[in-house]
């Protein structure tokens, strides 16, 4: 066993995993439509391949990746593509985003050119890499960054160790844990490719203490594997950030506004390790991720595998509906997810649980002023001042906030669920995050406009230059002809 | 089903609250109160409730005054627990005005002004009490010897309405002074600090809380205990009573060292006066105190240091009020430059950089 470092802050929220924890993952029958944004990840979105009317097989590519982060699409299941248009995000806005509606054909056929890797192990890195790219692996923690440039980081940075994220310190979800329970050796296999992909020797199985079965499970999986450590860590929020995960198994900090790489450690979820292995082994691309769907309000809580655009109504059917009316819908876990804009939207590759919470469960009250009382400040992994900070953009002075390390905000939710006053800390701490973001386009563009302006200004003067150059010229040759013609009359009469 | 006004996150709470705060607070100071109402009789009772319920309607006046949700606000149960924090400091059998009059101050000039809860910058409390020391040293400085309610010599409930609200004293009151004033006077009087009269039945007296002194700050157990009750609930940590308490007595134990005679002893610093009250109730109040543990650490030292310079050399016999106004004061000084250390950063704010000192543990 290792030794273990402690990081600071954090909370220890409820966290109501025996709600659906022993439920094994069950599949869910193909809705009659699925939705398929060509955005569900970080970076640019998918192009579109296909049109309308066509008619895909399971695993076709439906769009492709677009620049050096973004991920393509593959149809979930055979079907029909009744067409490609606007359609409500699964965001908290729901504005809508590009989107392919497919029409199931009931016949779930593969697509036949499939070309599964009989040993992954004989496989460069690169090809690795190529291969997760092309499967349109994600982070499926939630943070859904392309797995493929993740894996790319050893072209830049001196890796060392492979960390897989198995923390799951999100109140409520199970998915991980069913995964790692149901699926050991397969999630192994995934974790082994990966380390071969990042060509790291060493790998950390983070799994926190409160998932003992998933922890066993994995253990004898890994027995056999002796740069593998499975590590139990201790149950508090957020464990399971990449950069106080990490310190918690070495002891070294990120550097700010750096990656783990840095400190030559990649980070990766257990659902990717999954998908890895889907795509090495059995040549799949993700196409479908198991969710939890949980909460007070909800019948019958689950582990479902669900295919990419399903819509939520239809795992919300698939659990009995509702007990009750639910006070909030929430996408992700209840400390770090956004609430659902309507049971429409389709689910993600990102998509990790859906948490229909009753009144009590939210324990919403309404706002106080801050005492000062420091339970922030003694939450906050991070070492900020989230009272200061807020008290700052309240004020609209956002450099000051800056200055006090808004940035090195990793926007978990502690403070605010440990205030006393209710005070929607992280709320002001995005409003400021995505305000500066907007300032500094602004300020790009500002900026480009100027440079834009200069260069026409030198444009124009230079035009103007060569006009009056030309003029000159010109007004010098007639005056030399008239001089000429003065001096010489008779020639040119002569010719 | 879906909500109509998007609510930030998180969706889960721990379950706090402000007023949840302030009853714990109460909660803690109950037993010391209660001795005091059992050992002060009637006149602190009349005396405690005059208090609480001027700063409570002092609160609401000033609520509707500056135009604030009065029920919202006054359900926090901040007005209750200054008023409180206020009378605990008075001497027992003050008349009715010292009680009022502290809780305006408190409410209006201490609290309200600044803006309400959570902006003042000094302990409203000790505002009040200070404001009184010095405007009514006589009536805040008579102290009575303990007359448990119910004993035969105790006033009664006429006689003690009298007392508070009239201008009465019965025959059988036996006004003293508290024994850090008595310390004050023998010393200045140049009578050597006499070690005889602080045998271990006094210290136990004075620990207990049988003893002369303000309603609530006799029984140094009893907040002990109380105080206690606050760390396990994780309302205030033990980084400002610890610093405060430690820094007050390894001061008096150093020079009760070079001179016992001049000098009091550490126990009985600890026990008598505001100490224990103001460790775990007043200085670690948290509008007023800082933020970071650093911060914490070095305000409850400086609360110390300060007690033991004005008990020990100042003009008055106890400093708790003056130690906290004046470390409320650097509080912003304090946060500005004791904050945490921020993940990833060195201590200069700057990114950490591996490169400089990886050598041997990079693998």
């Amino acid at each position: 066993m290792i030794k273990l470092f402690k990081i600071r802050g954090g909370v220890h929220p409820q966290d109501r995993k025996q709600l659906s924890a022993n439920q094994a993952i069950e599949n869910l029958p193909l809705p009659p439509l699925l939705h398929i944004p060509l955005q569900q990840h970080i970076g640019a979105p998918a192009e579109p391949l296909v049109r309308r009317g066509e008619t895909v097989l399971k695993g076709a590519l439906l769009a492709r990746s677009q620049g050096a982060i973004s991920a393509p699409v593959h149809a979930p299941t055979s079907g029909r593509i009744m067409g490609i248009g606007g359609f409500p995000a699964h965001h908290p806005s729901g504005l809508s985003v590009r989107t392919i509606t497919l029409q199931p054909d009931g016949n779930d056929a593969w697509v036949d050119h499939l070309d599964p890797v009989a040993d992954p192990f004989t496989l460069q890195p690169d090809d690795i890499a190529r291969r997760v790219a092309e499967a349109g692996i994600v982070g499926m923690g939630g943070a859904t960054f392309p797995a493929a440039v993740k894996l790319n980081l050893r072209n830049r940075y001196a890796l060392h160790t492979l960390v897989i994220n198995g923390a799951e310190c999100e109140p409520y979800l199970t998915c991980d844990d069913r995964l790692m329970r149901e699926q050991p050796d397969e999630v192994l296999d995934g974790v082994l490719i990966l380390a071969r992909g990042l060509g790291v020797e060493r790998i950390l199985f983070a799994i926190e203490n409160n998932k003992p079965e998933a922890f066993a499970a994995m253990n004898s999986a890994a027995h056999a594997y002796s740069q593998v450590e499975v590590v139990g860590l201790p149950t508090r929020y957020p464990m399971g950030s990449e950069k106080h995960l990490v310190q918690t198994l070495t002891g070294r900090e990120t550097p700010a506004r750096g990656l783990t790489a840095d400190i030559g450690i990649v980070v990766q979820n257990v659902a990717t390790a999954l998908a890895v292995h889907e795509a090495l082994r059995h040549a799949r691309p993700l196409i479908s991720r198991v969710m939890t769907v949980s909460g007070g309000a909800i019948r019958q809580p689950r582990n479902i595998h669900v295919p990419l655009g399903t819509p939520l109504s239809s795992l919300i059917d698939f659990c009995g509906g509702f007990k009750q009316k639910p006070a909030r819908l929430i996408s992700g876990g209840p400390m770090m997810g956004q609430p659902v804009p309507s049971i429409r939207v389709p689910v993600v590759k990102g998509s990790n649980g859906l948490l229909a919470l009753t009144e009590e469960e939210v324990r919403l009250r309404s706002e106080m002023p801050c005492i000062r009382c420091a339970s922030c400040v003694h939450a906050c992994p991070c070492g900020l001042l989230p009272l200061d900070m807020a008290a700052q953009i309240r004020v609209g002075s956002l450099d000051a906030s800056v200055n006090l390390g808004l940035l090195d905000c990793i926007a978990c939710g502690s403070c605010a669920y440990a205030c006393p006053s209710h005070i929607p800390l992280v709320h002001y701490f995005n409003y400021a995050k995505g305000e500066l973001a907007a300032r500094q386009r602004a300020q790009h563009k500002q900026n480009e406009t100027k440079r834009l302006i200069i260069i026409r200004k030198a444009r124009m003067e230079a035009l103007k230059q060569a006009k009056h150059e030309m003029m000159m010229k010109r007004k010098r040759e007639l005056a030399t002809a008239k001089q000429r013609n003065t001096e010489t009359p008779s020639t040119e009469v002569g010719a | 089903m879906i909500e109509e006004r998007p609510a930030p996150g998180p969706y889960t709470h721990a379950g706090t609250s402000v007023n949840r705060i302030m009853l714990l607070v109460m909660l803690a100071l109950a037993p010391a109160t209660l001795l005091g109402f059992y050992l002060f009789g009637w006149p602190a009772i009349l005396l405690f409730l005059t208090t609480l319920l001027t700063a409570v309607l002092a609160e609401m006046l000033a609520l509707k005054l500056a135009g604030k949700p009065v029920r919202k606000f006054l359900l926090d149960g901040s007005a209750l627990l200054t008023g409180w924090l206020l009378a605990m400091t008075l001497p027992p059998w003050a008349p009715w005005w010292t009680g009022a009059v502290g809780a305006l101050i408190a409410i209006l000039i201490g609290k309200q002004v600044f803006g309400g809860i959570g902006q003042n910058l000094f302990n409203p409390a000790m505002v009040a009490r200070v404001v009184l020391l010095i405007s009514f040293p006589l009536e805040m400085t008579l102290f009575q010897q303990p007359l448990p309610l119910c004993s035969a010599s105790a006033p009664g409930f006429i006689d003690s309405l009298a007392i508070s609200f009239g201008n009465y004293t019965p025959v059988d009151a036996v006004s003293s002074a508290t024994l850090l004033g008595q310390i004050k006077t023998e010393l200045g009087r140049g009578v050597p600090f006499d070690r005889a009269a602080l045998d271990a039945g006094s210290l136990w007296r004075s620990s207990w809380g049988d003893v002369a002194g303000s309603m609530g700050e006799t029984s140094a157990l009893l907040l002990l205990t109380g105080g206690l009750l606050l760390i396990y609930k994780r309302i205030i940590t033990w980084h400002i009573p610890c610093a405060m308490l430690g820094t007050l007595a390894l001061l008096a134990a150093l020079f009760n060292l070079i001179d016992p005679v001049r000098y009091v002893d550490p126990l009985t610093h600890l026990t008598s006066g505001a100490a224990v009250l103001g460790a775990f109730f007043i200085a670690t109040d948290l509008v007023t105190s800082p933020v970071s543990r650093q911060g914490q650490l070095l305000f409850g030292a400086g609360c110390g240091l300060l007690v033991y310079v004005i008990r020990t050399w100042a003009g008055y016999p106890e400093g708790v009020a003056f130690a906290v106004l004046l470390m409320n004061a650097c509080t912003p000084l304090i946060d500005h430059y004791l904050k945490p250390r921020i993940y990833g950063r060195d201590s200069k704010g700057e990114p950490l950089n591996y490169v400089e000192s990886a050598s041997g543990d990079e693998r």
